[in-house]
């Protein structure tokens, strides 16, 4: 396990005051990648408000650092899985958001051509496996893409996402056994942030440090500040690279948070303002790096305020699209049932 | 005193088998439970050990022998001090079998004329006047009805086998174990996974030699993890390879019911089409013999509900055959449901290079002109026996085999029924929106005003499968049902 401690070790410093540094053309991309996830978000949710978007919408606002640092570490052939908080996951793989707005509002140019919705969106031009509504059940599936890269040979890794809630599904542990018995290229990451639904991981969960879920199979584990962009891309880098040699999984805990109700539409009675607002005003990942390109001298406000605003017109141009664009053909009901 | 050791059996209904090895000699002392033999079938092996303290006195059965009768004296063994050679006394064999190994059962066809009585099963709890005095079914029949016939090893008839192909005899286990290494041959991308498919050979023996051609990256065992590997073997499918995923049976793919349904089948229509699932789902379904409710359930209604699946349920080796060979090729996901009891059969398979079977396409098994019976997989030995009893009155009826159940050749169905005027669905399955009840909704909605008599349907009771003989015997459909079923839509 010499290369599990040296893991543990870079990504250890990592989740400490001394995550390694990116440099600052990465964090401006960071920033800007983050900041597209935050206002694509923000927008969803008006539009939803607007009732140009129905069903189930959830928003992935605080959590931006985690697939933003995971996607940094990850080739382009890597594949990305999660549930239904996906969005970001779509925006980070380099997915169009007009596409991706135009599938929540229900429309005929969505990626699922309006019969996915917010929860069923897939890409497989991007290496993006969805967007699944069943809690747990990307775990199995994003170790079965995992298995094919092993199969082919090809080097690639999955990724694959889950929420702290879903680590308590049954499937997950029949795919951890799966995966280290088998020495598939997966990365898991437990995006633990603190909730599922309205259930506190104190009221869940029996193990509530996900990193260790995988000692009982060998399966080497980290938790790591997924609130810091750095620390998340130095924990992922070290963990792909981990696979990529062919030791087998890993598995990532992400200590994130949501700001937003866990859907649209959220009593907000399980945990207290304060709470929220102290992790926006304390953790915000996107003002960490807002305020470290600024301490750091090479990038002006007036450079940030120009992707500020670059950011801005993407999301507004996808919401105009998703608005404007037609519904599917009433034909569309009855294709892609089978090939 | 000295005690024979019998040929023990495998199953209620195992006749003969191969001893293949002793594990103790003339001379060893044993104790109860020590292992002294090994005896096989085509399917299992199993374990024979000593049920008494002594000397193994005699061995009356060299090892290698084949075609043993079930109870038929193997060894003897000798208290310490005797002679080998006083009375023989029968002792039941302890046997030692894999829990898996019970449901390897064969419903094997009763001998001419004679009833699979409690004759052939030394160890059945009942005698045969209890099962006389069983309580009738639904008031239909008073008697329980014979072990049905099986399907006649008849030339299959198809329009997709050239008419001067040559055949060759094989078992629907040869056939489907045939179809999978062919298309491992072919393609690749085709890797077969599951419980015990690979160093066991599959626990009903129809992955037979596939590790040994293939090697462990294609032909892979997993843990008891069918929640876990199904989704696993979704994952596979959407980033291109063709997983067979293999259920030791249909009951337990209740735990993976998840991925069937909701990854497997709906992602090609919530993907718009992108993501699409090559995969097949394959095993026994539906009852074997005498495992009981938790083993026995015929799952063919609630795939065939599913769209975004196929179903596919063959009656023959040859159906079997070609038909899993497209599945395998097919792009969407494919349930494929086989049925032990029709593992060890044999039919004739035609000799030809990628004899590929279209899915969705039913099978005229016989023809005929005064009553249509629609049925699928071990269905068709009731409706084909039943067929055989009528004919003796003049009554010919004419056979459909689904072979698929999603795509329903419902025309199929409807062409027949033009002619028949009549028509009897059978399945194994239970009758509360099952197979039949869709038939009969079919032709009703596009035969009535041919009918000249409600859709009658012979299925099995609607009751968890029991395990009693005669009970079990009771809740599966019969020829007698099937032909009274057809003489009441026949009013006669
Ligand atoms: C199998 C299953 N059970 C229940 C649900 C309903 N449900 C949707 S999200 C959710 C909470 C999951 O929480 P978590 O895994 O922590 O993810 P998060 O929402 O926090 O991202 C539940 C119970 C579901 N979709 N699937
Ligand atoms: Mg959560």
């Amino acid at each position: 396990m010499a290369a599990a401690s040296k893991v543990e070790t870079e990504a250890g410093e990592a989740a400490g005051a001394a995550a390694p540094a990116l440099d600052p053309e990465q964090e401006l991309a960071a920033y800007r990648a983050m900041l597209l996830i935050r206002r694509f978000e923000e927008k969803a949710g008006q539009m939803y408000g607007m009732g140009l978007i129905g069903g189930f919408c959830h928003l992935y606002i605080g959590q931006e650092a985690v697939v933003v640092g995971v996607r940094m570490a990850a080739r382009d052939s890597d594949q990305f899985i999660t549930a239904y908080r996906d969005h970001a996951h779509m925006l980070t793989c380099g997915m169009d958001p007009k596409r991706v707005m135009a599938e929540l509002t229900g429309r005929r140019s969505g990626y699922s051509k309006g019969k996915g919705g917010s929860m069923h969106m897939f890409s497989r031009e991007k290496n993006f496996f969805g967007g699944h509504g069943v809690v747990g059940a990307p775990a199995p599936i994003g170790a079965g893409l995992a298995f094919a890269n092993r199969y082919r040979g090809d080097g690639s890794v999955s990724l694959t996402f889950f929420g702290e809630g879903a680590a308590n599904q049954g499937q997950v542990y029949e795919t951890f056994n799966m995966a280290e018995l088998w020495k598939l290229p997966v990365v898991f990451i437990v995006e633990n942030n603190r909730y599922a639904m309205g259930t506190s991981v104190e009221r869940s969960s029996a193990q509530t440090e996900f990193s260790k879920r995988g000692v009982a199979f060998n399966i080497p584990g980290l938790r790591v500040d997924g609130m810091d962009v750095r620390a998340v891309k130095a924990a992922a880098g070290a963990a792909i690279d981990w696979c990529r040699k062919g030791n087998g999984p890993y598995l990532l805990e992400m200590q994130t948070y949501r700001y937003r109700g866990h859907s649209m539409s959220d009593p907000a009675k399980y945990r207290s303002r304060e709470e929220v607002q102290k992790m926006r005003e304390e953790h915000d990942p996107i003002e960490q790096v807002r305020a470290r390109l600024i301490a750091d001298g090479r990038t002006s406000e007036d450079e940030l305020k120009k992707i500020d605003a670059a950011v801005r017109k993407i999301v507004a141009d996808a919401a105009d699209f998703a608005s404007e664009d037609r519904e599917p053909d009433p034909s569309e009901l009855w294709t892609d049932v089978v090939m | 005193m000295t005690v024979n050791v019998l040929m023990p059996a495998l199953s209620p209904t195992m006749e003969q088998g191969k001893l293949a090895k002793w594990l103790k000699s003339e001379g060893d002392h044993v104790k109860a439970g020590d292992v002294i033999a090994e005896i096989e079938t085509d399917k299992a092996t199993m374990e024979v050990e000593a049920a008494d303290e002594g000397v193994l006195a005699r061995i009356l059965t060299p090892a290698g022998t084949e075609n043993i009768a079930v109870n038929t004296p193997i060894a003897v063994i000798a208290g310490e001090g005797e002679e080998a050679s006083s009375a023989e006394v029968p002792a039941a064999p302890a046997v030692k079998g894999e829990e898996e190994r019970k449901g390897e059962k064969e419903r094997a066809p009763p001998a001419k004329g004679e009833e699979a009585s409690s004759a052939e099963v030394p160890a059945a709890p009942f005698a045969k006047g209890e099962e006389e005095r069983a309580p009738p079914a639904r008031g239909e029949e008073q008697r329980p009805p014979a072990r049905p016939a099986p399907a006649p090893a008849a030339r299959p008839v198809a329009p997709e086998i050239p008419a001067d192909a040559t055949f060759a005899s094989m078992t629907m286990r040869e056939a489907l174990r045939d179809a999978m290494a062919e298309e491992m041959r072919r393609d690749p991308n085709v890797f077969i996974i599951g419980e015990e498919v690979a160093e066991y050979q599959g626990a009903y023996k129809v992955t037979q030699g596939l590790l040994q051609e293939f090697g462990a990256r294609r032909v892979v065992d997993t843990p008891i993890t069918e929640h876990g590997f199904a989704g696993l073997s979704v994952g596979a499918a959407f980033a291109g390879l063709r997983p067979i995923v293999e259920f030791m049976t249909f009951n337990f793919a209740m735990q993976a019911m998840d991925h069937l349904i909701n990854s497997a089948a709906k992602t090609l229509y919530m993907s718009g089409g992108q993501i699409n699932c090559p995969i097949v789902f394959r095993g026994p379904n539906g009852a074997a013999a005498r495992v009981a409710a938790q083993h026995s359930q015929d799952y063919a209604a609630w795939f065939a509900q599913v769209p975004g699946l196929k179903v596919i349920a063959p009656s023959n080796a040859s159906d079997a055959k070609g038909l899993l060979k497209s599945a395998i090729r097919d792009p969407n996901p494919v349930i494929f449901l086989e049925n032990e009891i029709l593992y060890g059969r044999q039919s004739e398979v035609p000799n030809i290079e990628d004899f590929l079977i279209p899915i969705g396409k039913a099978r005229v098994a016989r023809e005929g002109k005064d009553v249509t019976f629609v049925s699928f997989s071990i269905g068709m030995s009731y409706a084909l026996g039943a067929a055989d009893e009528l004919a003796k009155e003049g009554v010919e009826a004419e056979v459909i085999d689904l072979r698929t159940l999603r795509p329903m050749d419902v025309a199929a169905i409807v062409a027949s029924v033009k002619k028949t005027g009549r028509c009897v669905a059978v399945e194994e399955g239970w009758p509360q929106c099952g197979i039949g009840a869709e038939i009969a909704a079919k032709v009703m909605a596009e035969a009535f005003d041919y009918l000249d008599a409600p859709v009658a349907r012979v299925t099995g009771k609607d009751v968890p499968m029991p395990y009693a003989a005669n009970l079990e015997k009771l809740a599966l459909p019969s020829i007698a049902e099937v032909v009274a079923a057809a003489r009441a839509v026949l009013y006669r």
